[in-house]
């Protein structure tokens, strides 16, 4: 019994910790995609938009190098897409918080199930399907 | 429409979806995809990439408030993502080979299915009769507090529950979606595990498994920051919001009259995937 104690408190401690570091996480990025959001409209507010037929050849900052270039000239766009990027982020954060916290109790079983997802998130972030 | 006409209403839409998306359990990204389509003619693509950006937001947002009461069972979370992650990355690949009204009418099939889930009254299966060998050998029995006691419980059937949760990834990365009713059949009918454990838990491998997915669409160019900007802002503090008020408010006749409102927007979504179709 006092083995799962022990074990409910430390996974407490974790808990805890993924709490503040999602809610982090959750208000930079808000804060972020709202900063881009204010330099991207006070440029363009009477720009027309569309969005009715999807043309992916137009699309502006869909990779993290295309968003890194867009943020040394200040565009608005790629500080919002900068923002979402880091939203993305935060679950994946998680998972590698995660990881340690496996590591830190000697639970190896479990640290390579949490690799294996994290290769998985990671083959996404490479996998560029061709439209 | 200029950008800023079309900010304001997207941010107006994707609020309400925050924050009616937190106090039904059904997510944001159920009145995001209507709203964009069939209400602002935005592409099927960008919309799913939008809600994908809706999901993870909802996730991460209402988690930090889920933790603190320390009952996800991240061993379960960790296990199943496997699943999740692998099928969302499939669900993506599906989406780029058929056709955009297909999409459009499991999405309409998909919400009247979430609809019908919210209304039903839930059973809890829960016990502690720990018969699987897998759920001993993944060591995914738990305990969670009641009343300042431990109460332990068992995970049973776990194939099966890995098996439904291929299905939930798959639609959660074809769709844009957090597949929420479909992870609850999952963990609650199939694996037994108890909802206050389950809802958490499954909270948990939302965000990771949409992240998976987003990623593939943010190459695939489907993530528009003009689109992405008041979805996220709207989203975010709607949920915020819905948390908060949820606390202290009984739900059930909100329920009631939104799931009125997701099967209107699921037959109008079928209509116009199948007019598309024909």
């Amino acid at each position: 019994m006092s083995k799962q104690i022990k074990h409910y408190l430390g996974d407490r401690d974790v808990q805890l910790i993924l709490g503040t570091l999602l809610r982090v996480g959750v208000l930079v990025s808000t804060a972020i995609v709202i900063i881009g959001g204010v330099v991207f409209l006070s440029t363009q507010t009477n720009q027309i938009v569309s969005f009715e037929s999807f043309k992916p050849e137009q699309a502006k900052f869909s990779s993290v190098a295309e968003i890194f270039n867009g943020l040394k000239s200040v565009d608005g766009l790629a500080i919002i897409q900068f923002g979402v990027l880091l939203l993305i982020f935060t679950p994946i954060a998680r998972v590698v918080f995660s990881i340690f916290s496996f590591l830190m109790e000697k639970d190896y079983m479990y640290v390579l199930i949490g690799i294996i997802v994290l290769c998985v998130i990671i083959t996404s972030l490479y996998l560029d399907i061709a439209h | 429409m200029t950008v800023l006409l079309f900010t304001i209403i997207v941010l107006l839409g994707a609020f309400v979806a925050g924050l009616l998306g937190s106090l039904t359990g059904l997510g944001g990204g159920v009145i995001i995809i209507p709203l964009l389509t069939l209400g602002l003619g935005v592409d099927v693509h960008y919309a799913i990439g939008a809600s994908i950006i809706s999901v993870i937001a909802t996730s991460s947002g209402s988690a930090a408030a889920y933790v603190k009461e320390g009952i996800t069972n991240i061993r379960i979370g960790m296990f199943l993502e496997i699943a999740t992650t692998i099928s969302a990355i499939v669900g993506v690949v599906i989406a780029t080979y058929i056709k955009a009204d297909y999409i459009i009418v499991i999405f309409g099939l998909i919400l009247l299915f979430s609809a019908f889930m919210m209304l039903r009254k839930k059973i809890d299966h829960s016990n502690n009769e720990q018969t699987s060998v897998l759920a001993n050998y993944f060591k995914l029995n738990g305990s969670y507090p009641v009343d300042g006691q431990q109460k332990q419980y068992a995970v049973h059937h776990v194939v099966g529950g890995f098996a439904m949760m291929f299905v939930a990834g798959t639609l959660s990365g074809l769709l844009g979606i957090g597949s929420g009713a479909l992870k609850v059949i999952g963990m609650d009918n199939i694996m037994k595990i108890p909802f206050k454990v389950s809802t958490t838990t499954s909270n948990f491998m939302m965000g990771v498994t949409a992240a998976a997915s987003a990623l593939v669409y943010l190459h695939k160019g489907q993530i528009d920051p003009t689109i992405a900007m008041p979805v996220t802002i709207g989203v975010i503090t709607g949920a915020t919001i819905g948390a908060k008020i949820l606390i202290r408010t009984k739900t059930d006749k909100l329920k009631l009259v939104f799931a009125v409102v997701v099967v209107f927007l699921a037959l109008q979504m079928i209509y116009k995937g199948l007019t598309g179709v024909a």
